[in-house]
């Protein structure tokens, strides 16, 4: 008997009409999204956070239909918690750390993430996409400056001297928008990218892979990662079993250049696939069948003049190990705040060149990463196979083969290491903080309370001086920069455990300088209010005052 | 005599670069000048290290479990 298809009955948003829509001439917007993904509402929010006025336009009326991003790191976790928006993804996802690797019909070996304690979020969650996005949309509609349209598709985009055109099909017709600056969240297949007639370079893996979102009632798989590398189930193949929330697993098979996508996704035939592999009794329903392949390109660049491209429309990677949401999510957390200041006219618009910078660092490391990952899972020649085998082989029974075998390495935070909004340092310091690094977390209390570092760094600059205030403003304004200061001793914050000054390895005196996406900007052994404020104008791509 | 064990424990500090080179090293070969590149490759590792006891023992390491490895 093949199991029922049982699709989720997603939410519907109703269209509502602007009034830009009969305006005379096309009205102006500071900000306009394009595209209500995870990586453009998480971007609409941050831009609202900070008080700015965003139009966000979106072709459908509803979160993500079917199987997409499941798998959310720690860092972009702590992004959505800057953001209000963590907690109920938390609370939802299902928490996991061991990973099991098989091979053949042999489990060679499993992992466990290992994850440090002292921070508030897990390495990891899985969730699928569509519980992500309804929490932020949850989020969004606490925000009154985003004005978020639904069934509003632009289907033509010109560029102007000073800003951006599109135009919007609603299902009342075609108008016009203007904006100072146009974001394109508007995924892999990027019709603003089309538009301007971009190129998106980069690999094509010739390979298919099944993907189903199974409901499973009768089994108590644990909370883990399962990889099969040619299992007897999917000879010559790959296959994958995650946990996603309630009764939901992601189940992917890799099936092969050759193989026909319209049959393999028969209902019927991907039924036989997962008794194979689970055994003839699970008793399952689907959610969701597809056949996809898979790109690794990117755009040459992510500004273009007053348009930015982030998430997949910039980059798109693999599905192995879970960078395309986890780096989407990063791009919109480093361009909010420098769009922000540019705005307020409080950073020259050279900062806006720094997202280029940063982010396309992040997506060539997500790139390399996700490239090997495909290289070793599907490998394209036989020497190549033959290696692949023998390091597996000899993981069983020999710890040096295990690091060698890559089923997916992790979304991991990037460290912006070559940033120009990096200060160098000039004291010495060990661990992991360097400029350009997100913050690590540590518990703290504030006012007696048990808190979290993270929680008091973020949404502007700040710098944390460890050891007394000695009579410095809680606020202090460089060129018009506000700067908080924020102490972490007696008055301070009480770093309950010690965890927060050894992973900062700080020492009485020592100061951080955090930027408003709590990446590390600066830092030093002793206060230097002259310092404090270069690092500042650096950071802001200010040029240095000549004396 | 050297005392040195054979080294079963992960010792290469950035592996996926390693791996990377290593199947990067076969780009473009056929299938035979692959398996010479290979054979050079164990001849000219296994002189570095010299030690014979030792490279014996990684030859029968190698040879364990080889019925696994026919596909």
């Amino acid at each position: 008997m093949t199991p029922e298809m049982q699709a989720r009955d997603n939410p519907t948003f109703d269209y509502r009409p602007s009034p830009d829509e009969s305006a005379a001439e096309p009205a102006h917007h500071p900000i306009i999204i394009v595209g209500a993904g995870p990586v453009g509402m998480t971007l609409a929010i941050d831009l609202a956070q900070r008080g700015q006025p965003v139009v966000v336009l979106d072709d459908d009326n509803t979160v993500s239909v079917g199987s997409r991003a499941i798998c959310y790191a720690k860092r972009v976790l702590e992004i959505w918690d800057r953001l209000g928006c963590a907690d109920p993804m938390v609370d939802l996802g299902v928490i996991w750390k061991v990973g099991r690797v098989r091979f053949r019909d042999r489990l060679v070996y499993s992992f466990d993430l290992l994850p440090e304690s002292g921070h508030k979020m897990p390495a990891f969650i899985n969730l699928q996409q569509y519980h992500m996005e309804e929490q932020l949309l949850a989020r969004i509609h606490q925000l009154e400056t985003i004005d978020l349209r639904w069934r509003n598709k632009v289907v033509a985009v010109r560029r102007l001297a000073d800003g951006a055109e599109v135009d919007v099909e609603t299902p009342n017709g075609v108008h016009s928008l203007r904006c100072d600056w146009l974001i394109a969240a508007d995924g892999a297949h990027s019709p603003t990218r089309k538009a301007l007639g971009l190129d998106f370079r980069g690999q094509v893996f010739k390979d298919k892979f099944l993907i189903g979102d199974v409901i499973i009632k009768n089994a108590d798989f644990p909370n883990e990662r399962w990889f099969w590398f040619d299992p007897p189930f999917n000879r010559g193949q790959s296959a994958l079993l995650h946990k996603q929330a309630g009764d939901l697993y992601r189940i992917d098979f890799q099936i092969g250049w050759e193989a026909d996508a319209e049959r393999e996704s028969q209902p019927e035939r991907v039924a036989a696939r997962i008794r194979a592999m689970l055994g003839e009794d699970v008793d399952f329903k689907f959610e969701w069948i597809s056949v996809y392949t898979f790109q690794c390109r990117r755009l040459d660049r992510f500004r273009h003049g007053s348009i930015f491209f982030v998430g997949d429309a910039a980059h798109q990677v693999s599905p192995f190990g879970a960078r395309g949401a986890n780096s989407g999510v990063q791009d919109a957390d480093n361009l909010a705040w420098k769009l922000d200041l540019v705005i307020r006219g409080k950073a020259p618009e050279s900062l806006l060149d720094s997202y280029d910078d940063e982010r396309l660092y992040g997506a060539d490391e997500n790139l390399l990463n996700s490239t090997r990952s495909t290289d070793f899972i599907t490998p394209k020649s036989a020497v190549s196979r033959a290696f692949r085998d023998a390091v597996l082989n000899l993981s069983e029974r020999y710890a040096f083969a295990r690091p060698l075998v890559n089923s997916g390495r992790l979304s991991v935070p990037c460290t912006l290491d070559a940033s120009p909004l990096n200060t160098p340092d000039e004291d010495a310091f060990a661990g992991l903080m360097r400029p350009g690094a997100p913050a690590a977390d540590a518990p703290v209390s504030a006012g007696g309370r048990e808190d979290w570092f993270l929680h008091h760094i973020g949404g502007d600059f700040v710098a944390v001086l460890f050891g007394p205030r000695a009579g410095l403003a809680e606020l202090i304004k460089v060129d018009g920069v506000p700067v908080r200061l924020v102490t972490v001793g007696e008055g301070g914050l009480e770093d309950r455990g010690g965890l927060l000054a050894k992973r900062y390895d700080a020492r009485p005196g020592t100061v951080y300088l955090f930027r408003p996406d709590q990446h590390v900007a600066a830092r030093w052994r002793a206060f230097d209010r002259d310092k404090l404020a270069a690092a500042v104008r650096h950071a802001t791509a200010r040029q240095e005052k000549t004396q | 005599m050297t005392q040195t064990k054979l080294n079963l424990e992960p010792n290469i500090a950035h592996p996926d670069d390693f791996y990377e080179a290593l199947i990067a090293m076969h780009q473009g070969l056929s299938e035979e000048q692959s398996r010479i590149v290979n054979a050079k490759l164990i001849l000219i590792l296994a002189n570095h290290i010299g030690d014979e006891a030792l490279l014996r023992e990684a030859m029968a390491r190698a040879r364990e479990d080889s019925d696994q490895d026919q596909t």
